[in-house]
């Protein structure tokens, strides 16, 4: 209201309650107009002003009202309220005549057929600069969020650390309004493996300032490779005299020996860990306060072992509390229970955003960040998810060649194509040739349509390589946080015959049974299938399947 | 896209057999003509219908749904629906999907007229 009353008073005629009108001269009583006023919603005089009937003489108004004191100040006698859909949206305000005559009633008779006539357009001007405010800080927390988005983007992890005997995953979603999430990798010479995941409270810049903060403190206090807790510690007390009032961060760091399974981690408040091992999952307990409340706090320090099997999982807050429709939670419990279930068919990340998908359904709003970390100790040394496909890999891995694939629908055929070209000089039995290809065609139309859209100018790269005994495909797409839906149960036949289910889901199934390994990844950038088949013949090459 | 285009021809063999002989791939693309050759195969009310694969040379996921969509509306009109010409690699596939338990696969046309539950409904 205040806004339309100082941009009606402008047009308006008015003199100063101060200033008498022989002092002035016509022309600069014209040019008159009345400072701003201020009309607070709950002054008695919006209420008079609503039940007039129309022009109010202000002289003869006795009310207990700041508004009419500042009316008589600003020499305004006569306004006329106007009012549209029952509200109080301005006022004309207009001094003495000119002709120092009082207002007749045809006067006030046109001046009520003007305010009636003008409350609704006025109305409407009020409504438009009020959305045009709200477009322009719905644009301003949009450039906001798309800045805390590259900030978080640009400092998470690129590629995934190799070691042999490990598989590494990641997944990072932001949620519309980013959050601070973060997680990262320390490679330390002695070949040790830190691992860190956080969570910065808050949303949007400041949480992606603090988060890059906060990245830039755990690399530097763990740089000598000292043991998580005094690592934690340390960042601790980096951050606690900078951090903004009121925010802190949730983390937790561990610190592997890929050697040995040696595990080692300290815990600043951040969500338990789990570990899978033997069909069964493990919190692992370490206590210790955020970073960023206090200073001088002493962190927990824990240790385990990892087997051959073993799974690590680090999550943030994201995952556990998403919602379903009836508003239930994934929970604690729940992913433990996934975690525990699932064993240690190395895609652990892609099991529980399919369970996730589950729970939440069709048209999730996703409130938070979702970020998952996976450490497996696969426990055989050999191909891991190498990004620089065009180098000789470890454990004689070589790469014979690498292409890419426009993502169009049909253009799966080429990348059958191209590896079975690859591929035959190798001496891979028909047999294989052809479970070979069939699993490229599926891995590729999967990574065309999930991962890339079909958008043509995105295309996803293949890549095949060899080692003494095996031969592996690596298909790549753009997928990154958009991780390839998959279809982790054996179809229903009988379900889909019966037409209680959909006929379709038959890919990833069908690769599963044609390759020996399969080995999926993501990280915030791509999401990498490896098909993995042994070069020699076996026994089945030779029977009928 | 180098794909090729499915092309199907319906032959009414024997009373009540349709044999839709299939050419190029079965995909996302080939829907439409798989369900059009299905609906003539139908229209003389046979049977059983025999789907001729000999001349195919790549079915994929969406082609095995395809394939699992004309199975279950043999099953609801209570017609057979038999299969013949497949590559080893494709009656490994039927095999993977079970398609093989719902849906007899032969070595070629000939060994599929021959069947005995045809030469009887033959006769």
């Amino acid at each position: 209201m205040t806004t339309l009353l100082q941009s009606m008073k402008r047009i308006w005629p008015v003199r100063r309650a101060s200033e008498t009108v022989e002092s002035r001269k016509p022309a600069e009583r014209l040019r008159q107009v009345a400072p701003p006023i201020d009309i607070a919603p709950d002054d008695p005089i919006v209420a008079y002003f609503l039940s007039a009937p129309g022009a109010v003489e202000v002289e003869k108004l006795h009310l207990d009202s700041p508004a009419l004191q500042a009316l008589r100040a600003a020499g305004v006698t006569l306004a006329i309220p106007l009012v549209s859909q029952g509200e109080l949206v301005g006022l004309l305000n207009l001094g003495p005549r000119l002709s120092e005559q009082d207002y007749s009633p045809d006067d006030r008779g046109l001046l009520n057929t003007l305010a009636t006539q003008a409350a609704p357009a006025v109305r409407v001007a009020q409504l438009v600069r009020e959305q045009q405010a709200e477009a322009r800080t719905r644009e301003r927390i949009e450039q906001e969020m798309r800045i805390a988005r590259i900030i978080q983007q640009t400092l998470l992890p690129q590629e995934l650390p190799q070691l042999d005997g490990w598989q590494l995953g990641a997944y990072y979603q932001p949620a519309r309004a980013v959050g601070g999430d973060f997680y990262d990798f320390l490679q330390f010479d002695d070949g040790r493996l830190g691992l860190v995941i956080g969570d910065v409270t808050d949303k949007g810049v400041p949480a992606a300032l603090v988060m890059a903060t906060t990245r830039s403190m755990l690399r530097t206090a763990a740089q000598h490779g000292d043991s998580p807790g005094e690592v934690l510690e340390r960042a601790n007390n980096l951050l606690c005299p900078d951090i903004p009032p009121k925010m802190f961060v949730t983390c937790l760091y561990a610190i592997l020996d890929p050697a040995t399974g040696h595990l080692q981690y300290a815990n600043a408040g951040h969500d338990l860990p789990y570990v899978s091992h033997n069909g069964a999952s493990t919190e692992l307990r370490a206590t210790g306060m955020p970073l960023g409340l206090m200073p001088d706090m002493h962190y927990e320090e824990k240790e385990m072992d990892m087997a051959a099997g073993d799974t690590l999982l680090l999550y943030s807050d994201g995952l556990v509390e998403a919602h379903n429709p009836d508003r239930d939670m994934f929970s604690f419990p729940r992913l433990m229970s996934l975690v525990g279930k699932y064993g240690d068919s190395g895609a652990l990340i892609e099991y529980l955003l399919n369970e996730l998908r589950s729970f939440t359904g069709i048209g999730w709003e996703q409130e938070d960040d979702v970020t998952l970390v996976t450490l497996q100790h696969t426990g055989d040394g050999h191909m891991n998810n190498r990004t620089d496909a065009n180098q000789t890999m470890d454990e004689g891995w070589r790469v014979l060649d690498t292409w890419p694939i426009p993502s169009a629908p049909g253009n799966e055929r080429d990348a059958m194509r191209h590896v079975e070209a690859t591929v035959r000089e190798l001496g891979l039995p028909e047999k294989r040739i052809e479970r070979l290809k069939t699993a490229v065609a599926e891995a590729t139309m999967n990574a065309m349509e999930h991962g890339n859209q079909y958008r043509e100018d995105v295309p996803v790269e293949v890549t095949v390589m060899s080692s003494a005994h095996q031969v592996a495909v690596r298909i790549r797409d753009s997928g990154g946080g958009q991780p390839v839906p998959t279809q982790s149960q054996t179809p229903d036949l009988e379900a889909k015959l019966a037409e209680e289910q959909t006929p379709r889901g038959w890919g990833l199934f069908l690769i599963r049974n044609l390759v020996d390994e399969l080995r999926v990844s993501s990280d915030a950038h791509h999401h990498t299938v490896e098909l993995i088949m042994s070069r020699e013949e076996e026994d089945d090459d030779n029977q009928s399947a | 896209m180098t794909t090729r285009a499915l092309e199907a021809y319906v032959r009414h063999k024997k009373p009540r057999v349709a044999v839709i002989d299939l050419h190029g791939e079965i995909n996302g693309f080939a829907e439409e003509t798989l369900n059009n050759a299905y609906a003539e195969a139908e229209t003389e009310q046979p049977d059983v219908i025999l789907l001729n694969f000999a001349n195919v040379d790549y079915i994929n996921s969406t082609g095995i749904a395809l394939i699992v969509t004309l199975l279950a509306k043999a099953r609801k009109s209570h017609v057979r629906l038999y299969s013949c010409g497949l590559s080893e690699h494709y009656v490994e596939i039927f095999n993977i999907t079970r398609l093989a338990d719902f849906m007899s696969v032969f070595p070629d046309e000939a060994s599929a007229l021959a069947d005995p539950a045809i030469a009887t409904e033959g006769k």
